[in-house]
C-alpha cells in the first residue's frame, strides 16, 4: 500500500481527525510539522495496534517529532489530547477513569476506612504516612494513587478556575513538603545499616529516593493536567502548554527551571558549533594554484594537469574582545555569550573579556588554563570587579575606562563585541567612544538581549551607540546567539 | 510484500536473541521500518548502541550489512559508484586499434554495467539477497553530501546519468547515525523514521551488563548501573557511555571486585569517564560528604 492510499483509507475513520487536531497542536506548540509526515504518521498507525497505546505514541513520535529537543513538548501534548479527553476520544478504556475509583490500596496499613475509596477517609499524617513508606519501598501503583489523592486534597482545583497548573503544583507540592520526606527516608535508611554508610552509598541512595520522587511529582503534574482537561478541554489545556522551546527561551526572561534548561543545552551547543565552524575554516577558502604540487602530480597522468593543486592559506585570526554587561536581567545573556565566545576560542587568534556595570573589569585570566568554561563564568560573576559607584549599569563610564585602559590594545585585527541593553540609567552615553573603537577596530558588533521593540524606549540608547557600530543585532535566545556566533567566524 | 517481522514483540525478542536490549521505541521504529519502507535516522550521544542496533537487527534477521561509513569529504566515487577508468581505457585502445568501431559504440559500450564499480548505497540496491543498509555517523559528511543519499532514502533508486536509473530489486531496511554534530537537513530528516537513542534506564543497562558480561553477579550488575546513573547526573563534558560502562563492568569482574567501595570508584573511574576534569568532579562527589554524613550518624 502507498503512503497516499493509506491516509486516504484513514481518512475513513475518526482517528484521521483526531490525528489531524493533535497534528495542529503540534503546529501550534513550534513543532514543525510537514504535510509528508502527517501522512506518514497516518500510514503509520495503520500497522500497530490502536490499543497499544505504547506502540502509537511511539509511532507518531517517529513519524513527527525529528528533533529531540521537541521530545518533552510532543509527550505532554500526547497525553493531553489521546489519553485526558473524554472517554468518547479515548483509545481504549482505560484511559480514563477519572474521579474516586483511584485503586487505592493501603497495603498493610490499618487506616483506609473501605468504602470511601480514594483514600478519601485518610487523614493528613496517615496520607503522609503512607507516602513515606510508598517512597521507602518504591511502590508505584500505590505512589500514583497518592499522587492522585493528593492534587484532589491539596490542589484546591475549582471548576473554572483560570490559574495554570503550575499554581495547583505549588501548593500540593508544599503540602507534601518532599524535601522532608527525602531528609526522613535518609535517616531511615542510616538507621537501617549497620555501619555508617560511605559517601558514595548516600549519593547513591539519595539518587534512588529522589528518582521516586521524581516519578510522584510527575503523576502528580499528570493527575493536574488531567483535571485541568476534564475542566478545560483538550484544546484549551493544549494552548496553556505551549512553551518555548529550550532554543527560543528568552534570556531576559527565564524561570529557574528554564535556566537550568538553557544551561543544559549549552554544552552541546557549543560543541557542535566548534566542529561545524572547524569544518567551515578548512572548507572555505581554496587558497592560489599551487603550481609544483599540480605539476607533480600531473606525472602520473602522463603530464596532464588534470588534478590542480591549491596551497592552503593560513587565512590570520581575527582577535576578539567581549565586553559584557553583567548587572541583573542581562547577566544571563552575558554568561551564555562568553561561554559560546570561549568554546569556540580556537576560531580566534586571542580572546580576551571585560565585564561591566558602572565600573569595568578585565576578566580574560579566569578563563586561561581552565577546561571548565562553566566554572570560569561562576567566577566572573563572584570575583570580577565591576562596582563603581552605586552597582547600577553605566555604559559611559564602562565605556570610559575600557577606552583609557585598554584602548591602545584595540587594533585593525581586533573584532569587538559589546553585550548589553544598553538601558543606562539617565547616564552620559559617552558614544564617541563607540566611535573611536570603531575607527581602530577590524569590526564593532552590539548585541542586544532586549526586544527590538524596546530599543530606545524609556533609557536604552542603544541607538546612540549603533550609529557606531558595524552590526546591531537583537539576541535573546539560544537560537539567534547560536546563528551570530557561527556568522562571526 | 512480505515482512519481515510480524509484530513489536517479535522485534524485540528477536534482537534480543542476538543479544541486543531494546526497549518499546527501539522495537517499534524497527517494526514500523520495515513496514513502512522507510528509513530510520538514529540519533543520540556516543556509544548508547546506535550502530550496534542497525548490525543486530541484520544479524536477528539474516540480513547482509552493508556499510557506508561517512567522514568529512566523502563523495560520489565513494557512496555510489565509480566508473573503473582503467578498464574503459584500455577497452578504448583495444576497440579503437580495431579502426572501424563508432565512437558512439565505444561509448555505449564501455558505460555499462561490465564498467561500474559499486560502493556501498549502489551495492545496497542491486543486491538480490536481503541486506540491512547502515549508514553511520552521517553528520559527519558536508550538507551538500547529504543530497546524494536523498534519491536512496526515498525512492531506493539511483540515477546513473551514462545508465539511467537503478531501481532496487528488493527494499533494504537503512539505518543511519548521528551524534548531531550538525543538523541534518530538513529534507533527509523528512524522510526518515526517527529514534533517539539516549542512555538507558536503570533497568536496562542493568539487563545490557548482565547480557553482555556473563560472568557478572546480578549485585555488581546492580551496583554498576546506579553508580553509572549517578555519574550521569553531574554536570560532566562528557557522559558516560553503555559501552562504557560494559568496560568498566568487565574492569570490575576481572579485578574480583563483588561490592563497590568508594575507594575501588575512585581508582577505577577512569574507565567511565575521558576527560580529567570530569575525572575529578565525579571523585569528589563520591567522597566529599563522607565525613559530614559519619558525624551526623554518630550523634543521632
Ligand atoms: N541496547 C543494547 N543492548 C546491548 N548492547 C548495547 C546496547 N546499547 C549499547 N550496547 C553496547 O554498547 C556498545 C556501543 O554501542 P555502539 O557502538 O552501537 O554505539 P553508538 O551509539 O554507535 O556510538 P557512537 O556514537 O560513538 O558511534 C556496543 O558495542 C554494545 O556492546
Ligand atoms: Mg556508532
Amino acid at each position: 500500500m502507498t503512503s497516499t492510499e493509506a491516509a486516504f483509507s484513514a481518512k475513513a475513520g475518526p482517528l484521521f481527525d483526531l490525528l489531524e487536531g493533535f497534528v495542529v497542536e503540534l503546529r501550534n506548540a513550534g513543532l514543525p510539522v510537514s504535510l509528508s509526515e502527517n501522512i506518514d504518521a497516518a500510514e503509520a498507525v495503520q500497522h500497530i495496534d490502536i490499543e497499544d497505546r505504547v506502540a502509537f505514541k511511539y509511532s507518531l513520535a517517529a513519524t513527527l517529532v525529528k528533533n529531540d529537543a521537541h521530545w518533552k513538548t510532543f509527550e505532554t501534548l500526547f497525553e493531553v489530547y489521546f489519553s485526558l479527553r473524554g472517554p468518547e476520544y479515548a483509545l481504549d478504556g482505560d484511559a480514563i477513569e477519572f474521579d474516586d475509583d483511584v485503586d487505592f490500596d493501603p497495603g498493610e496499613q490499618p487506616q483506609g476506612e473501605g468504602g470511601q475509596g480514594g483514600g478519601d477517609g485518610l487523614s493528613p499524617e496517615e496520607l503522609a504516612e503512607l507516602l513515606y513508606q510508598a517512597l521507602r519501598q518504591g511502590d508505584e501503583a500505590l505512589t500514583r494513587a497518592i499522587a492522585r489523592q493528593a492534587v484532589k486534597r491539596y490542589a484546591g482545583m475549582e471548576p473554572g478556575r483560570p490559574v495554570g497548573g503550575t499554581y495547583y503544583l505549588y501548593r500540593t507540592l508544599r503540602n507534601l513538603d518532599l524535601d522532608s520526606v527525602l531528609d526522613r527516608l535518609m535517616e531511615q535508611r542510616r538507621a537501617d545499616a549497620d555501619k555508617p554508610l560511605s559517601s558514595l552509598q548516600e549519593r547513591l541512595e539519595k539518587d534512588e529516593y529522589q528518582d521516586r520522587i521524581d516519578k510522584l511529582r510527575r503523576e502528580i503534574e499528570a493527575e493536574i493536567r488531567r483535571r485541568l482537561v476534564a475542566d478545560r478541554g483538550a484544546e484549551a489545556m493544549a494552548k496553556t502548554l505551549r512553551k518555548p522551546l529550550p532554543e527560543d527561551v528568552d534570556f531576559m526572561h527565564a524561570s529557574r527551571e528554564e535556566m537550568v534548561m538553557l544551561r543544559r543545552a549549552i554544552y552541546p551547543l557549543t560543541r557542535k558549533l566548534a566542529v561545524r565552524l572547524a569544518r567551515k575554516r578548512r572548507h572555505k577558502r581554496r587558497g592560489a594554484l599551487d603550481f609544483r604540487n599540480t605539476v607533480r602530480h600531473s606525472l602520473s597522468y602522463g603530464g596532464v594537469p588534470v588534478e590542480p593543486k591549491f596551497r592552503h592559506p593560513k587565512p590570520a585570526k581575527p582577535e576578539i574582545f567581549v565586553v559584557a554587561d553583567i548587572s541583573g536581567s542581562v547577566a544571563a545573556f552575558a554568561r551564555f555569550t562568553l561561554h559560546l565566545v570561549y568554546a569556540i576560542s580556537s576560531q580566534f587568534s586571542r580572546v580576551r573579556s571585560f565585564v561591566f556595570i558602572d565600573g569595568l573589569d578585565e576578566v580574560t585570566s579566569f578563563f586561561e588554563g581552565v577546561d571548565d568554561i562553566t566554572e570560569a563564568v561562576h567566577r566572573v560573576n563572584t570575583e570580577a570587579d565591576v562596582v563603581w559607584v552605586d552597582g547600577h549599569s553605566d555604559y559611559g563610564h564602562a565605556l570610559e575606562v575600557f577606552w583609557d585602559r585598554y584602548g591602545n590594545d584595540v587594533g585593525p585585527k581586533t573584532t569587538v563585541l559589546i553585550l548589553g541593553d544598553a538601558r543606562n540609567n539617565y547616564h552620559a552615553s559617552q558614544a564617541w567612544i563607540t566611535k573611536e573603537i570603531q575607527r581602530k577596530a577590524r569590526k564593532l558588533f552590539w548585541l542586544n538581549p532586549e526586544p527590538k521593540a524596546y530599543w530606545n524606549t524609556g533609557d536604552s540608547i542603544v541607538g546612540e551607540y549603533a550609529s557606531h557600530c558595524d552590526g546591531v543585532f537583537e539576541v535573546r535566545n539560544l537560537r539567534q546567539l547560536e546563528r551570530f556566533v557561527d556568522n562571526l567566524v | 510484500m512480505t515482512h519481515r517481522f510480524d509484530s513489536i514483540d517479535a522485534v524485540r525478542e528477536g534482537l534480543r536473541s542476538v543479544d541486543y536490549l531494546a526497549d518499546d521505541s527501539i522495537a517499534g521504529v524497527a517494526f514500523l521500518a520495515d513496514r513502512l519502507e522507510k528509513p530510520v535516522l538514529i540519533e543520540g550521544p556516543a556509544g548508547t548502541g546506535k550502530t550496534q542496533l542497525a548490525k543486530s537487527i541484520a544479524e536477528m534477521s539474516g540480513a547482509r550489512l552493508i556499510r557506508l561509513q561517512c567522514y568529512e569529504g566523502l563523495d560520489e566515487a565513494k557512496a555510489l559508484y565509480e566508473w573503473n577508468y582503467k578498464k574503459q581505457l584500455l577497452r578504448i585502445q583495444v576497440e579503437s586499434s580495431d579502426g572501424d568501431t563508432e565512437w558512439t559504440e565505444i561509448q555505449d559500450d564501455i558505460f555499462s554495467d561490465e564498467f561500474l564499480l559499486p560502493r556501498p548505497l549502489l551495492e545496497a540496491i542491486t543486491a538480490d539477497d536481503p541486506v540491512v543498509l547502515l549508514i553511520d555517523e552521517v553528520d559527519r559528511v558536508e550538507l551538500e553530501t547529504e543530497a546524494l543519499l536523498l534519491e536512496i532514502l526515498s525512492d531506493y533508486q539511483v540515477s546513473i546519468p551514462e545508465l539511467g536509473t537503478i531501481e532496487a530489486k528488493q527494499i533494504p531496511l537503512v539505518f543511519l547515525t548521528s551524534n548531531n554534530t550538525r543538523e541534518l537537513s530538513e529534507a533527509l530528516k523528512r524522510r526518515c523514521l526517527f529514534l533517539h537513542l539516549d542512555y538507558p534506564t536503570l533497568e536496562r543497562e542493568k539487563e545490557i551488563v548482565l547480557t553482555k558480561v556473563p560472568e557478572i553477579s546480578e549485585n555488581l550488575a546492580d551496583q554498576v548501573a546506579r553508580i553509572v546513573r549517578s555519574i550521569r547526573q553531574l554536570e560532566l563534558k562528557k557522559h558516560p557511555s553503555v559501552s562504557e560502562t560494559l568496560d568498566w563492568a568487565r574492569t570490575l569482574v576481572l579485578l574480583g571486585i563483588e561490592n563497590i567501595d568508594e575507594s575501588d570508584a575512585v581508582d577505577t573511574v577512569h574507565l567511565l569517564l575521558k576527560y580529567r576534569s570530569d575525572i575529578e568532579k565525579a571523585i569528589k562527589d563520591f567522597t566529599a560528604n563522607s565525613a559530614a554524613h559519619f558525624e551526623a550518624s554518630q550523634a543521632s
